[in-house]
């Protein structure tokens, strides 16, 4: 009883081979011409488009930074990514103002310690909308979210891998811990939108019709800082070595003598700080809403998944061509269709090249 | 004579399935081992497990004076043994470099130094040091592959198959290199399918069938027995 | 041991008792109870639906799908512009289609029954070329790949429903879905008469389900989730039985889709929510056990028990604070269920039959599979 017929298959199947063969030879190239298209047509034409791109992106990047190597080194796809950095955002909020909701869900509470109580700890800095408070609370959150994501490997994660689980199994269990936490954030914080600073911040008006916050700026530089020093943790150090060679090949990297548990125990550790200051980041130039954990989820794998999986540069790249073409995709479509570009991306890639711009064959 | 390696009636296999039913087997300082046998007589498998990807289910391991049964790999290669495994030997997206770092990664002082002296014995690596090892060919990442098992100067060197997949030319330069290796004063025991020639170069052999100890022998003289020439060398 | 072979039987006796009793203790009124007990029967024949659906998907099939909100929403969609009337062009409500009345033959109560039929099949139709759709570009790569694109098409419909305002009236809802025979009963009687129609159309769900696994189709689809090598090996092709095994899946969701949209009478961009419409179906099927349709059936009652009970609670004197917070509450306890139940029983309730037939074990000794020892990594 075979719903379809047979020949129907086998010409489908051939079809697809050819496709792929095809796709194998030409994909990388055309995909680097379109990038550059991309960004050469957006930075000239559309100024202001391309540097709010640049700017989500470069937030985006760390957050795919952390996804990929965590795709590659413990094999699975981390679908509790874009919540976890919500909730690192949510951590910063709590640190710095204190407030969760209280009894009544309309009603806050404030548990009477915070950074904001600190002295001058509001006081804006140069031209910025905060002060140093927020960079404490956000430095802190990437320490609480590194120990939360070490300790959820332990509970979840770690005993699932010592079973030997599927990768779908493996999944599952982050949904199920994405769902769960987006579902913390609103017993503790509740659904309404929330902001590190209250009161209006004018923009500034520079060259080229770009009117950007100081704010932004400095989401940017941050965001493309941290990029640098990943960049240098990864290629130079001992420890990010180890980790790329974990996510080229466990196996032999546990039979070069590599302890291969510790390497787990740091990827969570850089995975979550790095989760924590692009959520919060994130949260600067947006709002704070449970709901947009979820959806990071489609912006991060498509940035992932762009670049290869397991490979850092190629998230970086990734993430940035994410923002640029979500920002830019307002001049065609309406904003509304701002999240379904990550997924145009997505499966325009798995179609041309499901290896991705840096991913080596295996 | 003393023994760099023993395994004493080692009891191993994957889930329900047992593969090795008590092997034994020793090498001795400096000496080649080979080990040949039938495709699923378990000869893999007894590397695994002696190298610690397997748990031991019964038996023991010793490496010189250490016993090392159910040690993790990363012990095992601080403790003066290295495995090069038959296939995905090398991290692709890594340099050729950062490949001999990564077999060092235990090794806390004298890399630089290290580095220098396997450049040496590979001087086929040295002038593309910054190239990715993915753009490799077979024969190159099995040479990358040894000069990476050897970043630590291993007393022991476990080799599976390395000629596996290689053109007949790759395949006697990378026996020259065993030798070479061997010379030098590392202790070899190897997985061969080339049997013959492994034999040819090696001190002493096994034959492995079935998970079992069949024979064991000085290397010269198991190739002109009749059963071994018989039923593994394809005469 | 004992314990073990009790724990399901215990389980489903609890989460019924609970069921029925807590609604009776509060209301202490026999029609409202009954009245409730039929809407909660309908809802879990619907979401059985979907669990039997997504068992071909995963549990026979091992295709991964984390998008079912896609399939639930373009079957609801689907079947509710062939039930409903043309839209009037005289009010703000916009949407397409609207072939109930052209589907209406004018004899035997035509208009009762006749598009609703046409409606489950044609979203069951919808859903399938869905699946075709997104399974060429993914189901030959990795398993995960399939998920994330899942993931992301139930975003992008959602999104096109909200924003291509006159396709299905956008985010203001379709509303004023009929349901089939609902002329000849008063609203009362209809829901019970509804509660037989899910029930039938589950029944035919369960029936079709079993009859497929159990054919020589069925048993390749299982042997291959067993081992995708050796099926293929023994001269199966692997993709095309996937993809088959996909978009069997794919149509009875849209079936699901259809009986739902009838059920509930509105239907909008919120309704097809990833946590309601994918999350959930999944929860029950992995604490039901997957690859096996009792199984399957059994979850969606344990589940959707367990998350109408928790709402039942609020009538109790519950702390002010939790009392505010029993919907993300209940969210939270299902994200932590999921979790629980594949770190401590991950075969779920009712786990699959290890290879019901031999066919398998027969194929494997036939095909030589050559070193089983050499190719394997630990």
């Amino acid at each position: 009883m075979s719903i379809v017929p047979a020949q129907f298959n086998d010409r489908l199947t051939s079809l697809g081979e050819q496709y792929r063969r095809f796709s194998e030879t030409t994909a990388t190239a055309l995909l680097w011409v379109l990038i550059s298209i991309l960004f050469l047509w957006a930075a000239i034409f559309e100024t202001d488009l391309f540097i709010a791109g640049m700017i989500v992106g470069s937030v985006l990047a760390l957050g795919a930074i952390g996804l990929t190597l965590i795709y590659s080194i413990l094999g699975f796809a981390n679908f509790a990514h874009g919540d976890t950095m919500m909730l690192g955002a949510y951590v910063a909020f709590f640190l710095l103002t204190g407030i969760v909701v209280g009894e009544k869900p309309n009603i806050d509470l404030d548990v009477g310690w915070s950074l904001n109580r600190m002295p001058g700890a509001t006081a804006e800095l140069w031209d910025l909308s905060f002060g140093w408070g927020l960079l404490v609370a956000i430095a802190l959150s990437m320490f609480v979210m590194a120990a939360f994501s070490i300790g959820l490997d332990r509970v979840v994660y770690r005993p699932l891998r010592r079973r030997g689980s599927g990768i779908v199994i493996f999944a599952m269990a982050a949904l199920g811990v994405a769902f769960s936490i987006r579902a913390v954030m609103l017993i503790i914080w509740g659904p309404d939108p929330r902001r590190y600073v209250q009161g209006i911040h004018y923009a500034n008006h520079y060259p080229f019709g770009v009117v950007l916050k100081t704010d932004q700026i400095f989401i940017f530089l941050v965001a493309m800082g941290l990029a640098a020093v990943m960049y240098f943790v990864l290629f130079h150090s001992k420890l990010g070595k180890a980790m790329r060679a974990m996510a080229d090949n466990p196996d032999l990297a546990l039979v070069s003598g590599i302890n291969t548990d510790r390497i787990v125990m740091w990827t969570w550790a850089i995975g979550g700080g790095l989760m924590a200051i692009a959520g919060a980041l994130l949260a600067i130039q947006a709002l704070l809403r449970p709901i947009l954990g979820f959806e990071l989820i489609l912006p991060l794998f498509a940035a992932t998944i762009l670049g290869g999986i397991g490979k850092p540069q190629g998230a970086f790249i990734g993430a940035l061509v994410v923002g640029v073409s979500q920002e830019s995709s307002i001049v065609f479509f309406s904003a509304g269709y701002k999240p379904a570009v990550a997924f145009v991306i997505l499966v325009f890639i798995l179609l041309l090249r499901p290896r991705g711009l840096f991913g080596t064959a295996s | 004579m003393t023994l760099a390696l023993e395994a004493t009636d080692v009891v191993a296999g994957y889930g329900e399935a047992e593969i090795l039913h008590g092997v034994s087997i020793a090498v001795e300082e400096g000496e080649m081992v080979a080990i040949i046998g039938p495709n699923g007589a378990g000869k893999s498998t007894l590397l695994k497990t002696i190298f610690g990807l397997i748990p031991t289910r019964a038996g023991s391991v010793r490496l010189g004076t250490n016993d090392i049964t159910s040690d993790r790999p990363d012990s095992i290669v601080k403790a003066g043994m290295s495995y090069v495994p038959q296939v995905e030997n090398v991290f692709p997206s890594l340099s050729i470099n950062e490949n001999l770092e990564m077999g060092a990664y235990v090794r806390q002082d004298g890399l630089r130094e290290r580095l220098e002296v396997v450049y040496d014995m590979f001087p086929d690596l040295t002038s593309r040091r910054g190239d990715g090892a993915g753009k490799l060919s077979g024969g190159q990442r099995q040479m990358l592959a040894l000069a990476r098992a050897l970043m630590l100067d291993p007393q022991v060197l476990l080799l599976d198959e390395p000629s596996a997949g290689l053109s007949p030319k790759m395949v006697d330069s990378i026996f020259s290199k065993i030798v070479d290796i061997n010379l030098a004063g590392t202790a070899v025991l190897l997985i061969e399918q080339n049997a013959r020639e492994a034999l040819s170069f090696s001190h002493r052999a096994y034959v492995l069938v079935t998970g079992e100890n069949r024979m064991e022998g000085d290397a010269k003289t198991m190739i002109d027995n009749e059963e071994v020439g018989r039923l593994y060398l394809g005469e | 041991m004992q314990l073990n072979r009790l724990a399901t039987p215990l389980v489903l006796l609890v989460v019924a008792g609970l069921v029925i009793g807590l609604p009776a203790e509060r209301s202490r009124d026999f029609d409202g109870t009954i009245n409730f007990l039929a809407i909660f029967a309908t809802t879990v024949a619907i979401y059985a639906i979907f669990t039997l659906a997504l068992n071909v998907q995963w549990g026979y099939t091992g295709v991964f799908n984390f998008g079912v909100a896609a399939f639930f929403l373009v079957g609801a969609y689907t079947a509710a512009i062939f039930v409903k009337p043309p839209a009037d062009p005289e009010s703000s409500v916009r949407y397409i289609g609207g072939f109930g009345e052209a589907l209406s033959p004018p004899f035997l109560g035509g208009d009762q029954w006749v598009p609703f039929l046409v409606a489950i099949f044609a979203a069951a139709i919808a859903s399938g070329i869905l699946a075709v759709l997104l399974a060429v570009p993914t189901l030959r790569l990795r398993e995960d790949y399939l998920a994330i694109t899942t993931i992301g098409v139930a975003e992008l419909l959602r999104r096109i429903v909200i924003q291509e305002d006159g396709l299905v009236n956008g985010s203001r809802s379709l509303i004023g879905i009929p349901k089939p025979f609902s002329g000849y009963f008063d609203a009362d009687t209809n829901r019970f008469v509804y509660l037989g129609i899910a029930i039938v159309v589950l029944a035919i769900v369960f029936l079709l389900v079993e009859r497929a696994i159990r054919s020589p189709w069925g048993r390749v689809l299982r042997a291959l989730k067993e081992d995708e090598t050796a099926t293929a090996a023994s001269g199966k092709n692997v993709y095309a039985f996937k993809m088959q095994g996909f978009v069997l899946g794919a149509m009875l969701m849209g079936v699901g889709g259809a009986v739902f949209a009838f059920s509930r009478g509105s239907i909008g961009p919120t309704t097809f929510d990833h946590f309601f419409a994918t999350f959930l179906i999944w929860a029950m099927l992995m604490v039901g056990g997957s690859g096996n349709n009792w199984g399957a059936i059994s979850g969606a009652f344990v589940v959707w028990g367990l998350w109408t009970i928790t709402l039942q609670l609020n009538g109790y004197d519950l702390p002010n604070v939790m009392q505010n917070r029993i919907f993300f509450i209940r969210d939270f306890l299902v994200g932590a269920l999921i979790v629980t139940v594949l770190l401590l029983r991950p075969r779920g309730l009712i786990p699959e039959e290890r290879r019901v037939s031999l066919w398998l074990d027969r194929r494997m000794r036939r095909s030589a599979r050559g070193d089983p020892v050499a190719g394997n990594t630990p």
